[in-house]
């Protein structure tokens, strides 16, 4: 029973453990760029999700050519277009997580958060 | 007075225009285009708030006369209109009183980036307080994100940065769940406009179909709305944040960023999920103990800071969950209080940090407890501001605070008997250990100073009109609130039984 809920749903079930994957490395990696890869792992395993649900076998995209054809032909528009917007603020978050790595390196000569972390405590220790 | 349910669409497209005007000019016009603006919204939302108040009924604004369930919907009801007035008053004072903190803290002729954020963060809490449909919450949970993101960075120091960063990443994972949430959602319900969903939902849930999915996405959404908004024990993020922080920029983001992810989650419970199934799917009980953990762990966490900042910071982690702690124990009374402390909060906190700000400031950069000691009497009106505020913290009488804890009390006590004695439990032992930081703070300021306070005042807020008009207006909301509370929670708990 499970093995066919598995395959029946194995996109499904690869994104979820690509989104996993994905909140893992987000969360717990200590190197900046790796966090900025999991985040991007993690967006692009919730639009696989969203893509393979809004994907029907046979049908093509709502775009008439030449005549209106059965409704049945066209699989429904929406998930792809909640993908467009989802790309747009993945690029957006990673651009800005990009730049504040970019930043933080300029400024402690590593990517390291807990080496980082260490020398802001430093400059906090000498504070009034 | 019915055009003006147009007001909440052109105070969106406003405040976009606004963000992009403010990024080509100069500093001194975006401060005063950011200033304008939040006014502006704040009399529209007023306009709003006696229309919709006065019909008392929700309105369904359609974007661009597209029907549901095709076209995008507003919904403009009074719970909705009462809490962008009450932002939209906050983002006001907070750059009222802390423009001056600005000077010195961003470097010139980059300020005016600071000010287009500000107007991003106006345009995103009001679609998140407004919206009818859930993705269009999503993108603007983003641009909430970004835009709070960007206002933080603004002082470009070292801590800064890495508070950003830490800001970001536990933004981004709260984003990631309630993507999935939302996705997982849409999967069953085949909807994404609130009315529709919470139909489909229904039906689904009476009919014992997808509960499975319907319960990992509400879970999903709860769990990734409570780390943007930062409960415990997702509150890590806070205190770095807000302490590296110019004092605007903690006040709006204290004040208003974190309640508007609540309120988001407040209204996905009662208009997508409904009452009925939410509070039968358990979920209400981990935000309960949550809460519940919140509220004494952040109180723990503020006394053992030395650091006036992070202390304040701490607090706010025990605040939020006061908030969620409501949302736990009762679809009426319980939600009720959570609003009232949600206005609370909002109109409590962007006070002590910009006051924090001014004691620090006249102490020449100070923070921790040690050299801020007597400066009270340095800045005299700075150390009575913190006072009062810190009072309604604690929940004294005649203070929103009091008012507060006292909703809650009612709440804990209509609640299950499983929770009212430890709701009513927490609640006791918070004011206690409220009362001893805050009071302890209070008692710091005002003690006789070790030495006289003879570094130079670093330049700050300083003696400036606007920052008195902001915390003496801040002191005249939290203590009018507080006496005249009894037709306000009459107006808030009518405006929450057609939510």
């Amino acid at each position: 029973m499970f093995e066919e809920f598995f395959w029946n749903n194995r996109i499904q079930c690869v994104a979820v453990v690509l989104f996993a994957v994905g909140f893992v490395t987000l969360l717990l990696h200590r190197n900046l760029l790796k966090k900025v890869i999991g985040l991007n792992i993690m967006d692009t395993a919730a639009y696989l999700f969203l893509t393979s649900l809004g994907y029907i076998s046979g049908r093509t995209a709502p775009i008439i050519t030449d005549g209106a054809p059965a409704m049945e032909k066209y699989v429904n528009p929406l998930p792809a277009g909640l993908v467009l917007t989802g790309i747009v603020v993945s690029v957006s978050v990673t651009a800005v997580m990009l730049s504040l790595s970019l930043r933080l390196y300029r400024r402690y000569h590593t990517l390291n958060l807990d080496d980082i972390y260490q020398e802001i405590h430093r400059e906090q220790e000498r504070e009034p | 007075m019915n055009f003006c349910l147009n007001f909440v669409l052109f105070l969106v497209v406003l405040s976009l225009m606004s963000a992009v005007l403010c990024a080509v000019t100069k500093d001194a016009f975006a401060r005063g285009v950011s200033l304008a603006l939040s006014a502006v919204s704040c009399a529209a939302n007023a306009v709003i708030l006696t229309y919709v108040g006065g019909e008392m009924k929700n309105f369904t604004y359609m974007m661009g006369h597209y029907p549901h369930p095709w076209g995008n919907e507003l919904r403009l009801g009074p719970t909705e209109a009462l809490l962008s007035v009450a932002f939209s008053l906050i983002l006001f004072l907070c750059l009222l009183g802390g423009h001056k903190g600005l000077k010195g803290r961003i470097d010139p002729g980059k300020e005016k980036y600071f000010h287009t954020m500000v107007c991003l963060l106006q345009a995103a809490f009001l679609v998140l307080v407004y919206t009818n449909d859930i993705f269009t919450g999503y993108v603007f949970i983003e641009i909430c994100t970004l835009a709070s993101c960007g206002i933080l960075m603004s002082r470009q120091n070292g801590r800064s940065i890495l508070a950003s960063v830490r800001y970001m990443i536990f933004s981004l994972i709260g984003s990631g769940l309630v993507t999935f949430g939302i996705i997982f959602l849409y999967a069953v319900t085949g909807h994404l406009l609130f009315p529709e969903l919470k139909e489909s939902v229904a039906a689904l849930w009476a009919g014992g179909q997808y509960r499975m999915p319907l319960l990992a996405s509400a879970s999903l959404l709860c769990i990734g709305l409570a780390i943007k908004s930062g409960l415990f024990p997702f509150h890590l993020w806070m205190a770095d944040t807000y302490s590296a922080a110019i004092p605007a920029a903690s006040g709006i983001l204290s004040g208003i960023v974190s309640k508007a992810y609540v309120f988001f989650l407040i209204k996905i419970i009662f208009n997508v999920y409904g009452t009925d199934m939410f509070y039968a799917s358990g979920l209400q009980n981990v935000l309960f103990i949550l809460g519940c953990a919140g509220i004494i762990v952040g109180s723990v966490q503020a006394i053992h800071e030395n650091n006036l900042f992070r202390m304040i910071a701490y607090s706010s982690a025990a605040q939020i969950g006061y908030i969620y702690m409501g949302i736990g124990l009762s679809p009426e009374a319980g939600i009720t209080a959570a609003v009232f402390q949600i206005l609370t909060h909002a109109a409590t906190k962007p006070a002590l940090f910009l006051t924090s700000s001014l004691l620090s400031d006249t102490a020449g950069g100070a923070k921790k407890f040690k050299n801020l000691q007597g400066i009270g009497y340095a800045n005299f009106f700075g150390g009575f501001t913190f006072s009062v505020e810190a009072f309604s913290m604690i929940g004294l009488p005649f203070t929103m605070g009091f008012i507060a804890k006292y909703l809650f009390a009612l709440a804990a006590y209509d609640s299950t008997a499983v929770k009212q004695l430890p709701a009513l439990l927490v609640l006791a032992v918070s004011t206690i250990l409220n009362t001893f930081y805050f009071a302890r703070t209070v008692i710091r300021i005002f003690q006789n100073p070790i030495r006289p306070h003879t570094s130079r005042p670093r330049a700050g807020m300083g003696m400036e009109w606007s920052f008195y008009a902001a915390a003496a207006l801040f002191i005249v909301l939290n203590l009018a609130l507080g006496i005249l509370s009894r037709p306000f929670v009459d107006f808030l708990g009518q405006c929450l039984s057609i939510f």
